[in-house]
């Protein structure tokens, strides 16, 4: 225990700083995102593209983002929450006016070269502002009023924008990675409970403002048979790709389903039907209980750090991949609604990559830094 | 874990009780996902096994080619043309079918008789698979189809091959027709290719019993299909097989000959190779365009067919059944040789009729024929010679005797819907009526009257055996695919020589001597002879009374009251090749009608015969030498 406080009062060098990243994780990770793309490699019919290979070049400078923020100062971190906030929110604000409309919604932002999605970043930059106003408060604080209205509206907001867009699936996360945080920090369950109840009774109220196209999907999900040629047709597709694989699946490049466009978005949001089509059950069961370890090891790494900032971006980010998860895999299987989430580190796409690299990043930062002490008063160091 | 400060206790307690509850929580979640996963994937893995190849793999047949009949030379009797055609698939029709078939009706026309019939198609079959809209379009018509294809949607052109016959009505019976296939024949027919849109089986004739040999074999197209019924690849073919040719015995100059001779008149015909049993002509007119049936027969036309009092629907070479009067007499008179009955010197004296009990029998000659010894019993046909011939014979003789010149069975030839006829007898009186023989009924038995049925083909058949002295049968398929028939075994007959003899010197004397009853239309050019028996066959009852006042002229009579005319012939008489028998229905008036159009027949049948042909100029050794050489 004693090298530990030595090591806390010191601030590590660089080397030693790539000594403590926890390479296990990072293994898990390269393990699972191997995974995707030979999905892509796959569902393009054995070839490297159009898909697998720049999903290996992103992939690539995924891992090396991982590794930069991981050696980054937590107090670093800390400094930047409200900076990264801010321009999140600013780069949401802008995407409404003048953001390009892929796909039938505003999402993404060209700024040069790169395609942002501000929405993307946000799910990061939440978490950050969230963690650094929650870490310098006191249990009892948390739940007084005043204290709890900053916080709702620094969920809020980002997630109305999002809403905007539309992405009803962001802007779900958004909500829920906001409202695990204020949970996990302590909120009163004097809050919790009654608002769940109201969440509840405002469904119906809510429902009026819905796109017509998120009413559709909804009543769809519903009765996916009422209209098995249109809008219907991804859910009942990707219940046919998975559940023809039966328990081993067609084999490697076998997926009839993926391979011939049945999926309309087979290698984006529906990228696992692929996996369960050709590998079946064992597969899935397999790539889940991956996804486990690596949530396992991001909680066990929030309760170990020392800091309550550390903890909340560790428990923060993992839960984000959590839900990313859970959201994506349940649309797939046909349990909710079709909402436009991938599952991290298989589905094809660059902003999802990255951020999701990069919520790595910041986790590991937290693993490495797990002894530095954070005053509650602290700005950090910058 | 230690901590720095004392106030984040309280956090730090908060946070891993929470943590610990998210864990919780987040497993029970996975876990859901898992049993999710274990629903679709192993429970009802099967099921989506079942629709992901619906959905991925579609096997399409390809129509084989139906194989061809051609004549003994060749010569296409039933090939197939090209046919444009429009298919639908309902499935397909994002509009639906009425507006596509609304859409499709301004292209080409469709009346609506044809729209109620691709309805009624299209409700009767699965909604993915397709039913044919308009087909025999022409080139123009299959164009601008094609045009506004990107319009019409779930329709589909299609360029497929439809049987033809060339010949239209001249072969009607012997090669039947194809037609669109029953519900009934998908149940008897396991034979996938049954579901094709528009495919035709053969219904009738030889496209009938030999249907299997000449459908060929369905090719598989195994298509890679998207969720749009799009085809992606071909992942296999098989191509399957061609239907096999079916070469017939069938001479089509001389069926074109025997068909035209035959003209207006209800009649059937059959020449038939003495030696081989080959069917050369086999007629029945009128007859009727198999075509029709083909491209799908109107109501009207059906209508017409049915209500012809001329029959043209019935083969009746082969299932009209008559009684075959005068021209069994032969078979009567060989049997009774055979048996030993009588001899060929046997006679007797013919007063005009026979009494037998109170009955009186007549013959057809009024004054009678005085004596008269076999020879001139077949020459002049006279009845009471044969009355007594029967009664000596016995029923019992007549029945073997006839058996084994083809009589009351079938002769077996290859198409379908042939009758067997009958020769009655004492086994055959008790099950039919329930009553035991009479002595009278031999009597009319032995004039070929009576219950006596035979075919125009069984009488054929009879000339070619009493002509030849073999167990000829006849065949009409001679080669399928590449494999010739069988051709049994030629037994004789086991006749004594000199009764044939006896009775085909009778059948000479009928067309070659003076007196006899087809005399004036003989075969006088010399080596073409031919001999033969005249028939005729009442369809009506002739009262004592008539007989007295004298029988009332057929000429006189309604057309259906008339009687039916027979003739049986074989030609050269010197060395028989070529065995013909004819019945005109009601057809006995005038100048023997039957016996010219016989004797026509025979007479082209053997300028046919290559070994026959006279050469232009007379071969001999030098001309040979000296001949140029073949082009």
């Amino acid at each position: 225990m004693s090298s530990h406080y030595a090591a806390a009062r010191r601030p590590l060098n660089w080397l030693e700083k790539l000594r403590e990243v926890n390479w296990r994780l990072v293994l898990l990770i390269t393990l699972i995102a191997s995974i995707g793309i030979a999905m892509q490699y796959s569902m393009a019919g054995g070839h490297l593209e159009p898909w697998a290979a720049p999903q290996m070049v992103r992939f690539a400078i995924g891992l090396l983002l991982l590794i930069a923020a991981a050696l980054v100062d937590i107090r670093v971190w800390l400094a930047l929450a409200y900076p990264a906030y801010l321009v999140s929110f600013l780069l949401l604000v802008a995407v409404e006016m003048v953001g390009h409309v892929g796909l039938g919604a505003q999402r993404w932002i060209e700024i040069g070269p790169i395609q942002i999605q501000p929405s993307e970043l946000m799910k990061i930059a939440l978490v950050l502002a969230l963690a650094r106003y929650l870490h310098g408060m006191a249990l009892e604080d948390i739940s007084k009023p005043h204290r709890l209205l900053v916080a709702l509206i620094m969920i809020a907001a980002p997630a109305v924008l999002v809403l905007k867009e539309p992405n009803l699936g962001t802007a779900t996360i958004l909500l829920a990675d906001g409202f695990s945080l204020l949970f996990l920090a302590g909120l009163s369950w004097w809050w919790i409970l009654p608002s769940f109840a109201g969440i509840i009774a405002a469904v119906p109220v809510g429902w009026h403002f819905l796109h017509d196209y998120q009413k559709r999907r909804v009543l769809t999900f519903l009765n996916p048979q009422s209209d098995a040629l249109g809008a219907g047709w991804n859910i009942s597709q990707a219940e046919i790709a998975m559940g023809s694989g039966g328990l081993t699946g067609k084999g490697f490049v076998q997926g009839t389903q993926s391979r011939l466009s049945f999926l309309p978005e087979k290698n984006t949001d529906f990228a696992i039907s692929a996996l369960g089509e050709e590998f079946g059950f064992a597969g899935c069961v397999a790539l889940l209980l991956l996804f486990a370890i690596v949530i396992g090891y991001g909680v066990r790494i929030a309760m170990a750090s020392r800091s309550q900032f550390g903890r909340l971006v560790a428990i923060g980010v993992t839960l984000n991949l959590f839900f990313y998860i859970m959201i994506n895999a349940a649309m797939v299987m046909g349990m909710i609604p079709v909402v436009g989430i991938p599952m991290p580190l298989i589905s094809y796409g660059g902003t999802a990559m990255l951020t999701v690299m990069f919520g790595f990043g910041l986790l590991m930062s937290v693993h490495v830094h797990r002894h530095v002490e954070l005053p509650r008063s602290s700005g950090g160091i910058i | 874990m230690p901590l720095f400060d004392r106030k984040d206790k309280s956090r730090y307690a908060a946070f891993t009780r929470r943590s610990l509850m998210t864990g919780a929580a987040i497993g029970t979640v996975l876990g859901a996902l898992g049993v999710r996963l274990y629903q679709l994937q192993i429970l009802k893995g099967d099921e989506f096994r079942t629709k992901a190849e619906e959905n991925s793999v579609s096997a399409r047949l390809v129509a084989p080619l139906r194989g061809r009949i051609l004549d003994r030379f060749g010569v296409e009797l039933a090939n197939n043309r090209r046919n444009f055609r429009v298919l639908i698939i309902p499935e397909q029709a994002l509009g639906g079918v009425e507006a596509a078939l609304d859409t499709v009706g301004r292209i080409i026309l469709l009346t609506d008789r044809d729209r109620a019939r691709i309805l009624r198609d299209i409700a009767a079959n699965k909604k993915f698979m397709p039913s044919t809209v308009a087909e025999n379009l022409t080139w123009e018509e299959f164009a601008r189809i094609n045009l506004h294809l990107p319009y019409l949607s779930g329709i589909q052109p299609d360029a497929g091959e439809t049987r033809d016959y060339p010949f239209s009505d001249e072969l009607s019976h012997v090669l039947g027709y194809v037609a669109a296939v029953s519900v009934r024949d998908q149940e008897a027919d396991s034979d996938p290719v049954l579901e094709l849109p528009g495919f035709r089986i053969g219904k009738r004739g030889i496209e009938k019993s030999f249907d299997p040999e000449v459908r060929g074999t369905a090719g598989v197209s195994r298509v890679e299909v998207n969720a749009y019924g799009r085809v992606i690849r071909e992942l296999s073919r098989d191509p399957g097989a061609p239907g096999k040719d079916v070469w017939l015995t069938i001479d089509r100059e001389l069926q074109k000959f025997v068909v035209q001779r035959m003209g207006s008149e209800s009649c059937a015909c059959a020449v038939m190779d003495v030696a081989t049993g080959d069917v050369l002509a086999l007629a029945s007119t009128p007859g009727y365009d198999p075509n029709l049936f083909n491209v799908g027969i109107k109501p009207t036309e059906w209508r017409g067919l049915l209500n012809d009092d001329h029959h043209p629907l019935i083969d009746k070479a082969l299932s009209g059944l008559y009684p075959p009067g005068s021209t069994f007499k032969p078979a009567v008179a060989l049997s009774a040789l055979d048996a030993g009955a009588i001899t060929p010197q046997f006679s007797i004296f013919c007063s005009g009729s026979l009494a037998l009990g109170n009955h009186i029998f007549h013959c057809w000659k009024k004054g009678g024929h005085g004596h008269v010894d076999l020879h001139r019993g077949i020459v002049q046909s006279c009845d009471v010679f044969f009355y007594n011939v029967a009664r000596r014979l016995g029923i019992d003789g007549i029945e073997a005797g006839t058996h084994k010149l083809g009589f009351g069975k079938l002769t077996g030839i290859e198409i379908p819907g042939e009758r067997a006829g009958v020769i009655p007898g004492r086994a055959w009186k008790e099950a039919a009526y329930g009553a035991p023989w009479l002595e009278g009924e031999t009597l009319n038995a032995g004039i070929g009257q009576g219950y006596v049925l035979a075919t125009p083909l069984q009488l054929c058949t009879m000339a070619a055996r009493i002509a030849s002295g073999n167990a000829v049968s006849p065949r009409i398929v001679r080669v399928v695919g590449r494999s010739p028939q069988p051709r049994p075994e030629l037994a004789r007959l086991q006749f004594p020589e000199r009764a044939l003899a006896a009775v085909q010197a009778g059948m000479n004397g009928v067309t070659n001597e003076a007196g006899g009853t087809a005399y004036t239309w003989r075969i006088p050019d010399p080596g073409f002879e031919m001999a033969g028996k005249t028939g005729s066959a009442q369809v009506r009852k002739i009262s004592e009374a008539e007989h007295l006042a004298g029988v009332t002229k057929n000429e006189r009579l309604p057309w259906k009251l008339r009687d039916h005319a027979l003739f049986v012939a074989y030609a050269p008489v010197s060395a028989p090749r070529y065995a013909c028998s004819i019945v005109i229905e009601h057809g006995r008036i005038g100048q023997h009608p039957d016996v010219q159009m016989g004797r026509d027949i025979l007479l082209f049948a053997q300028q046919r015969d290559p070994l026959k042909l006279a050469p232009a100029y007379p071969v001999t050794a030098a001309s040979l030498a000296q001949a140029p050489p073949p082009a």
